[in-house]
């Protein structure tokens, strides 16, 4: 321990490329969780599209753990 | 890597066991039967759930009546859900006979995905890229050709292409995109979400599990108390994987009656 770091430096990319992911899912929710507030009758069509926008913004950080794997 | 082999090595030397995070090699199977035959681990599950899902519509379908039995009960939840919850928000009423279809894909994908947490087992399938690709390239035809036959060849990648009320130079750039996102992405995307959302989670959970052994049985003494805190995490994350395995299938299922959807609107 004389202090060198090992490890792949993919994962270091895949942490950073998981930040827009991350912060799109939350802005999807985010809004999902104010119109539920503000209408809650409309809950049924807001959850399918809440899923379907997290699973579209979500892709990208799966591209990427995909690509940090296959680009070792 | 060089370095982490050295080191591992090296502590080998000292007789203290070095930890082997787990990876990709962790999802490569041998043959159940021993060298030389070809049935491995991935198919057995892919074997046991096509039974599974057989056995469960045979029952629900047999002797069906009025006041429904437990199986017809479960069948006709599932047959509801995927007929009232996804077809009927998005294709609508025309969207009856894909029903069969997609009420199929989600049993088949979730049965094979909550494989992964299923004692023995324990593996999801579909962490194996060649079932969801398979299953995506079905649902590609499916979308492509119900498209095709609503709009006529030229028609279904004028109405894909160029989406009307829009400035004509924009069409340049609009064009090649939606023809390149359509055809070549929804594919590719629709089969690595799947996979490697159960790509990442059976490697979180293999992750917990074998780190609490390492600090139990290698490590030892103080370390073995610490061995709690993984796999307390293991049997939480159990839970949110199970929750993330049925969302997939909902997931890819709601994706395919979405491309569906698109291919027959009138206008994009």
């Amino acid at each position: 321990m004389n202090g060198e770091i090992n490890g792949s430096l993919n994962m270091i990319g895949y942490g950073l490329a998981a930040i827009g992911p991350g912060v799109g899912i939350g802005l999807i929710f985010a809004a999902y969780i104010n119109g539920v507030a503000r209408q809650p009758e409309a809950r049924g069509v807001l959850q399918g599209i809440a899923i379907l926008g997290f699973a579209l913004a979500e892709a990208l950080a799966i591209i990427g753990i995909g690509l940090a794997f296959v680009l070792s | 890597m060089h370095l982490v082999n050295v080191a591992s090595r090296l502590a080998a030397a000292e007789g203290e066991e070095e930890f082997h995070a787990p990876g990709p090699a962790d999802f490569e199977f041998p043959p159940l039967f021993g060298e030389g035959t070809f049935f491995t681990k991935p198919m057995l599950i892919i074997v046991l759930g096509t039974l599974l899902i057989g056995a469960l519509f045979y029952v629900a379908a047999r002797r069906a009546s009025l006041v429904p039995h437990k199986g017809q009960f479960v069948g006709e939840s599932v047959y509801g859900f995927v007929r009232n919850s996804i077809v009927g928000d998005t294709i609508g009423r025309e969207g009856r006979k894909f029903v069969p279809y997609l009420t199929t894909l989600f049993c088949f994908i979730a049965v094979l995905n909550v494989a992964g947490i299923i004692p023995v087992l324990q593996l999801p399938a579909t962490s194996k890229i060649a079932i969801p690709l398979f299953l995506a390239l079905i649902s590609w035809a499916i979308f492509n050709y119900v498209g095709i036959r609503r709009h006529g060849f030229l028609g279904y990648f004028k109405a894909m292409m160029f989406p009307p009320g829009l400035p004509k130079p924009i069409y340049v750039l609009l064009a090649p995109l939606e023809f390149f996102s359509t055809v070549i992405i929804r594919p590719i995307t629709l089969t690595l979400r799947l996979t490697l959302n159960m790509f990442a989670g059976h490697l979180v959970l293999l992750l917990t599990v074998l780190g609490g052994e390492y600090l139990l049985v290698e490590k030892g003494g103080a370390l073995a108390v610490l061995s709690i805190v993984p796999f307390a995490f293991s049997i939480i994350l159990t839970f949110f994987e199970a929750f993330v395995q049925v969302l997939q299938a909902y997931v890819f299922v709601l994706l395919s009656a979405l491309y569906i959807a698109g291919a027959l609107a009138d206008e994009h």
